[in-house]
């Protein structure tokens, strides 16, 4: 088949379509977002499967969970925060197993581009005991998905693609084979799905059998490759996922390129490692993400008379995405000259919210109503609102989690934070706002909850929003919140004082008040005038 | 052969087009590419950059390391500054000299454009006049592509053919206004003088 130019979530994509995939499923999140996108539009074509956006991570599991079941191909991506909600599932997934093949994408942010943390989804794969592949190029990323559903067929288990954002969002060319055709439906045997302990236990020891078998597949996999010199023995390099390319970059500039083992393929390949290690006096690990190769060759002694280097030892940098110039300062390499601006400082040009911005007139409105109370807290959640922080606004004082906001503020309220504000987007909230809601009316906590329905999710490129319009007012209702305190208003420049009328009133009310703020998205606005 | 790019400039000002049509008629003429881009948060106003490598060879990196790009190709001078650490000492920076103005200490514009002059190959193009010239000031993007078009390593002839295809679905006038934006750019740039290349770093695999 012909080359084409693919993003890295892209031909993992495609690489699922052309394993058989029968249905995808994926809450937005960048870096993970277009592997959906991807999906959702191949599928609009063709019809062949199914492909959607769910309303979070862990119900996005969970239908995968439920394809895999039914004896059908399914593909679960998020972005790596996202496997934090789905973990529930996923750990479990292990135990009662794939009967279809289960692919599960986590696309992992190191340098926390667009995230709040750089966690590294390759140690869920290390607890869940589970097989994960790691691409350090396009090929690799279209080839091993297709892999991954024969693994995860073959094992009987959950199987794993870690991506990072530079490979997601990065293109090259992808020459793609022969498709095949999707699994007919058969049903999971229920001793196996159904965890009770009794039988959970008997699953568990399934996985801890499995072990070696699987190191085996790793030490056997085309993705891992060892390559040993003789002219050099003081340095070997391991190097895992897209660090691999970093390595290769530099090589040319080596007198004597070192003995490199590659890893893209887990559990850890001991028997490579081994090779290595032997093989050279300092080895020097270089992986993306949190040092995991590194830590288990380190152990806690060290191995005797070799140098470990890597993020431990300092020789790369803990934090933030490698580079090929860390890459190549870790190998011993000078850095290459360059032109620099001579100690001139450039202004930083941070993130914004767009001119126009809904969210911008309630933060105003909000400032306004808040100008009489000296000891207000807002605590906000993840979305374009979370720009409210930087100046003009400068009104969130807290970003933690997806839902976080809602939860937050009843904890900060009962322990007499006054007022308590929660602001939290129309996406966010049937993410994981509605369930501290519902217990925020049992309650009647006193606080005021601002749901931002801009009906849209901006933040990650305007996909669409289960909780918007009005499901989401029947939503609120649906909960317990007294209507007479679920208040809209139109947040507009014109309509500022009356707005923070509306809202002072709602915090001068002793429980519980959501005010609800509809206006839509400039963005997704300015794409309907597009599409016509 | 080799060739590393990087673009700078704002979310929105349409840096993600600009490597769309090069790596288009890369692709075509069979050349190894990566582009890597930035999604997500920064689009929203803020700095955004694209990392783009053409080579005969295989392209191992999908991040141009600091001290190998060719070329900075900038729709902004304050982004074109940012990614200057990325440049070979003899590489080259194009810029518009119009600035998109969105944060309270923007620094002065003169000096700015003093510091690209610094670099000994630069060209700064006054975008948006160009661009009005074309028919619409949203079509800076394609100028400074215009701009770039003669120094780059795909043929300068398989370029307009992307920018058709890129703005085939918003209808003719947009296609052509595009096309002449380009074509204005390239005549600046053919216009101008440029410090010649000192030849290209040796000892680097590939040069
Ligand atoms: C667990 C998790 N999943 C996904 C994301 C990515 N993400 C950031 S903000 C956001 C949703 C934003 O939508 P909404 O709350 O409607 O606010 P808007 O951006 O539309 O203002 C998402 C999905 C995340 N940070 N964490
Ligand atoms: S994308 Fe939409 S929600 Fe986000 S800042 Fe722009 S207008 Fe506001």
């Amino acid at each position: 088949m012909k080359p084409e130019i693919l993003l890295g979530d892209e031909a993992v994509a495609l690489g699922a379509i052309h394993a058989g995939l029968s249905a995808g499923y994926s809450y937005p999140g960048t870096p993970a977002s277009e592997i959906m996108e991807y999906l959702i539009k191949a599928a609009a074509k063709t019809k062949a499967f199914v492909a959607s956006w769910s309303v979070n991570e862990k119900v996005a599991f969970e239908e995968a969970l439920g394809v895999s079941f039914a004896g059908k191909r399914a593909l679960v991506s998020m972005k790596h925060v996202g496997l934090n909600v789905a973990a529930d599932p996923f750990m479990s997934s292990a135990l009662t197993g794939a009967n279809g093949g289960l692919v599960v994408v986590p696309a992992d942010d190191p340098g926390m581009h667009s995230s709040q943390n750089e966690q590294d989804s390759r140690f869920y794969a290390d607890f869940a005991k589970i097989v994960c592949f790691e691409p350090s190029n396009h090929q690799e990323a279209y080839e091993m998905t297709r892999q991954a559903f024969d693994v995860s067929e073959k094992l009987g288990l959950p199987v794993m693609i870690r991506l990072v954002t530079r490979l997601s969002h990065s293109r090259s060319s992808v020459r793609p084979r022969e498709p095949r055709g999707q699994n007919e439906l058969k049903y999971g045997a229920s001793q196996d799905w159904t965890l009770l302990p009794v039988n959970a236990r008997r699953r568990f020891k399934g996985i801890l059998d499995g072990q070696a078998a699987m190191v085996r597949l790793s030490e056997e996999s085309e993705f891992n490759s060892l390559r040993l010199t003789d002219k050099d023995r003081s340095l070997g390099v391991i190097a895992s996922g897209i660090a691999f390319n970093y390595v290769q970059e530099n090589l040319p500039d080596l007198e004597i390129p070192p003995s490199l083992l590659k890893v893209c393929t887990y559990p850890i390949p001991e028997k490579l490692i081994r090779g290595l290690v032997e093989h050279v006096e300092t080895v020097l690990v270089v992986e993306e993400g949190y040092p995991l190769i590194e830590r288990s060759l380190r152990g806690f002694f060290g191995v005797a008379g070799k140098t470990i280097k890597g993020k431990l030892s300092g020789d790369l940098p803990q934090t933030g995405e490698l580079s090929p110039e860390t890459v190549r300062l870790a190998l011993g390499l000078k850095p290459l000259e360059r032109l620099d601006l001579g100690g001139f400082k450039l202004a930083a040009r941070p993130p914004q919210l767009c001119a126009g911005c809904p969210h911008a007139d309630t933060f105003h409105a909000l400032n306004k109503a808040l100008r009489e109370y000296d000891k207000a807290n807002v605590f906000s959640d993840i979305g374009c609102y979370t720009l409210g922080y930087y100046p003009p606004y400068q009104v969130v004082q807290t970003c933690v989690c997806m839902g976080a906001s809602v939860s937050m503020a009843k904890g900060g309220a009962e322990v007499g934070i006054h007022p308590s504000i929660a602001v939290i987007g129309d996406s966010t909230f049937g993410h994981s706002g509605l369930t501290p809601l519902l217990e925020a009316a049992a309650a009647d906590t006193n606080m005021t909850v601002f749901i931002l329905d801009n009906s849209t999710v901006a933040m990650t490129g305007g996909q669409p929003s289960y909780a918007t319009g009005e499901r989401l007012l029947r939503m609120i209702e649906g909960v317990g919140v007294a209507k007479e305190h679920i208040r809209v208003i139109e947040p507009l420049p014109k309509n500022l004082d009356k707005n923070a009328l509306v809202i002072k009133e709602e915090i001068d009310h002793h429980g519980l008040s959501v005010i609800v703020a509809v206006r839509e998205c400039l963005e997704e606005a300015k794409k309907k005038r597009r599409s016509g | 052969m080799k060739q590393d790019i990087i673009l700078a400039g704002v979310g929105g000002q349409g840096i993600i087009s600009i490597a769309y049509v090069i790596a288009s008629a890369a692709l075509e003429e069979g050349l190894e590419l990566k582009q890597a881009e930035v999604h997500g948060m920064s689009q929203r106003g803020g700095a955004v950059q694209s990392h783009l490598r053409i080579s005969r060879e295989r392209i191992w990196s999908d991040l141009i390391p600091r001290g190998e790009a060719d070329l900075v190709l900038s729709v902004e001078p304050l982004e074109a500054l940012r990614y200057i650490d990325y440049l070979r000492p003899d590489g080259m920076i194009i810029s518009s000299r119009v600035p998109f103005i969105n944060i309270r200490d923007y620094p002065d514009l003169e000096t700015l454009l003093s510091k690209i002059r610094e670099i000994p190959r630069h060209l700064i193009i006054d975008s948006e006049k160009l661009a009005k010239e074309a028919g619409s000031s949203r079509t800076q993007n394609m100028v400074l592509l215009g701009a770039a078009a003669g120094r780059l390593m795909v043929k300068e002839e398989g370029l307009p053919r992307y920018i058709k295809v890129l703005f085939e679905r918003h209808g003719e006038t947009i296609v052509a206004s595009n096309l002449k934006a380009f074509a204005l750019g390239q005549a600046v740039a053919a216009a101008a003088d440029f410090v010649p290349a000192s030849g290209g770093r040796t000892g680097r695999g590939g040069g």
